[in-house]
């Protein structure tokens, strides 16, 4: 079983990149869960979401605790919440950050740390800090645990209803994220 | 087809499936997105429903009441302070044989405050003379739902699914839901029998007024009822295997006992059940599994073999399924997720001692457990193993 750990700040959709992770690693045929911290969300603060992904079906019901990947959205947050809790040597830790990696502030020892500038990306073609999408193209970039098609196929599902011009960004960003 | 879907969308979807005639509920917090969706299907002329938004959750059972009475399906969903504020009109359903469906997505009440889950609310209603089912996961909610319905019709009672909430209402997973000819397949429309609804041909009263002479004995009718579904309840989810598969063949693979009433998953003769009900089930079993295959955390916790009882039907309660898999135990532990206030031990655990007593030698201990959505881990299974070999019987919480 392969377990996420999300870190974000209300209204970054930290739980709607849980859910497109699970979704996406559905839509490539794994058994996956999908689940918030459930908290009062108040925009601005530190929250958490989680995601696991499996060949067989998914029992527990577990917060993650021992993250396989750990993704931080707000860079913000290295520092002030407990990143490291459970993490192991393998532990593969992808950061939203304009910053290189060694001056990012990261105490704690990890070998596998993967710096993106999705802000960058987000403003770019969403036209707003909204980060949550392109992270995951990093997150498709490194392993197979889910790939570009069934996270493209993910943000149309999850996005249905909405704006097609908002999928069809997201998309192109998520894309972008994945090549660089 | 298999879907990824939160709960709530799941339920909803299999709802709409079912097609009730009336659906009401109170849209404000505590609420689920199973009403919103079931809202929006029908803003979008995706279903034929009338969807009544009333002004409390008193006043959406009454009107889920009301609706039945006249003879056709109806279907509303709740929880904690929800489920209080209906619980008059609850009563009355079930008094007045009414097969009304309701969903709890289950979570704790005040106060203080809480929005998290715990299955506080299901409690208050546990004598209100409703079946009462728990799900461990979407598929085994989308099953009770078809099941509660197919039920319901049959015994003239009314059921309530209790699905935890957040922990099941706001999870993707994946999931099965019934197309509507798959639901027909099994459900077919609802003809109520002739005097059993408001009907001008057939003139009948609803809870009439009942003095000493009549009034326990309507009383002992409807607990006799209660107890007797377990018949039908069986009966109708081996129905549903036939008539519908794809929404039972991913339950657990590995049970040894699976029906309506229980699942048992464990080995044959077991030193050890854990019993639980809902989503916690999940999370046991992998617990569990985890010592199995783990030769020093067994020797460690000196765990000889443990079984894990889901209680899926609390009421009417299975003592005689429940009793056939702790017959031979030494150590029932039981984990659940309310508390009895004052009492000796939790409620599920009160059933559990009671069904225990003078049937066998096994030591049955209460284990409360996440409470106001306290998270429940493996750890904290792995120390109720430790602790309900020590001597005593006493009540527990479990904290960490």
């Amino acid at each position: 079983m392969y377990q996420i750990r999300i870190h974000g700040r209300g209204g970054q959709g930290v739980v709607t990149a849980a859910e497109l992770i699970a979704i996406a690693a559905f839509n490539d045929g794994h058994e996956s869960q999908a689940f918030p911290h459930f908290g009062v969300e108040r925009t601005g603060a530190p929250i958490q979401a989680y995601a696991r992904i499996d060949d067989k079906p998914i029992r527990t019901r577990e917060h993650v605790y021992k993250p396989d990947a750990l993704i931080v959205q707000d860079p913000t947050l290295i520092g002030t919440v407990d990143l490291a809790q459970g993490c192991h040597k393998d532990t593969i830790l992808i950061v939203n950050s304009s910053l290189p990696k060694d001056q990012l502030g990261i105490n704690f020892d990890l070998e596998n740390i993967y710096v993106i500038d999705a802000t960058n990306i987000a403003l770019d073609i969403l036209g707003k800090n909204i980060v949550n999408t392109v992270i995951l193209g990093t997150l498709a970039k490194i392993n197979n645990l889910i790939s570009l098609e069934g996270l493209t196929k993910a943000i149309k599902q999850k996005f249905a209803g909405k704006d097609k011009s908002l999928v069809e960004k997201n998309i192109k960003a998520v894309t972008k994220a994945f090549n660089s | 087809m298999r879907q990824i879907l939160e709960g709530s969308q799941a339920i909803a979807q299999t709802i709409k499936n079912i097609n009730p005639a009336v659906i009401s509920a109170y849209p404000i917090t505590p609420q689920t997105h199973i009403v919103e969706d079931l809202a929006k299907f029908k803003a979008d002329d995706k279903a034929k429903y009338t969807y009544v938004r009333a002004e409390s959750e008193f006043a959406a059972a009454s009107i889920v009441a009301g609706s039945s009475a006249t003879g056709v399906r109806v279907y509303t969903a709740t929880s904690s302070q929800g489920i209080l504020l209906m619980t008059e009109v609850l009563y009355n359903i079930a008094g007045m044989r009414l097969p009304v469906v309701l969903t709890c997505a289950n979570r704790g009440v005040s106060a203080p405050i809480t929005i998290w889950n715990d299955h506080q609310d299901a409690m208050s209603i546990r004598d209100a003379g409703w079946i009462i089912l728990f799900a461990e996961n979407h598929q085994e909610a989308v099953e009770q739902h078809l099941l509660a319905y197919k039920v319901s019709e049959q015994v003239g009672l009314p059921v309530m699914v209790n699905v935890d909430g957040f922990v099941l209402t706001h999870t993707y997973e994946g999931v099965s839901v019934p197309s509507t000819n798959q639901v027909k397949n099994y459900l077919p429309d609802y003809k109520p029998a002739k005097g059993a609804f408001l009907d001008t041909d057939n003139p009948a009263s609803f809870g009439a007024f009942a003095a000493p002479a009549y009034y326990m004995e309507i009383r002992e009718e409807l607990h006799d009822a209660l107890v007797d579904s377990q018949k039908v309840l069986k009966r109708e989810y081996e129905n549903l295997k036939q008539a519908i598969p794809e929404v039972i063949k991913q339950s657990e693979k590995k049970a040894q006992v699976n029906n309506a009433l229980i699942e048992y998953y464990g080995p044959k003769n077991p030193t050890t059940v854990l019993v639980a009900m809902g989503s916690l089930v999940g999370t046991v079993k992998d617990a569990v599994d985890e010592i199995e295959n783990n030769a020093g955390l067994k020797a460690k916790l000196n765990i000889n073999s443990v079984g894990v009882l889901k209680i899926k039907t609390f009421r009417p309660f299975p003592e005689k399924e429940v009793l056939k898999i702790i017959q031979k135990a030494k150590f029932v532990a039981v984990l659940e997720k309310a508390v009895s206030l004052g009492a000796t031990d939790g409620p599920l655990a009160l059933d559990m001692k009671a069904t225990a007593k003078n049937e066998t030698l096994a030591k049955v201990q209460s284990f409360i457990v996440g409470l106001g959505g306290k998270d429940i881990t493996k750890k904290m299974i792995d120390k109720i193993l430790v602790e309900i070999k020590k001597p005593g019987d006493k009540m527990k919480f479990i904290n960490k």
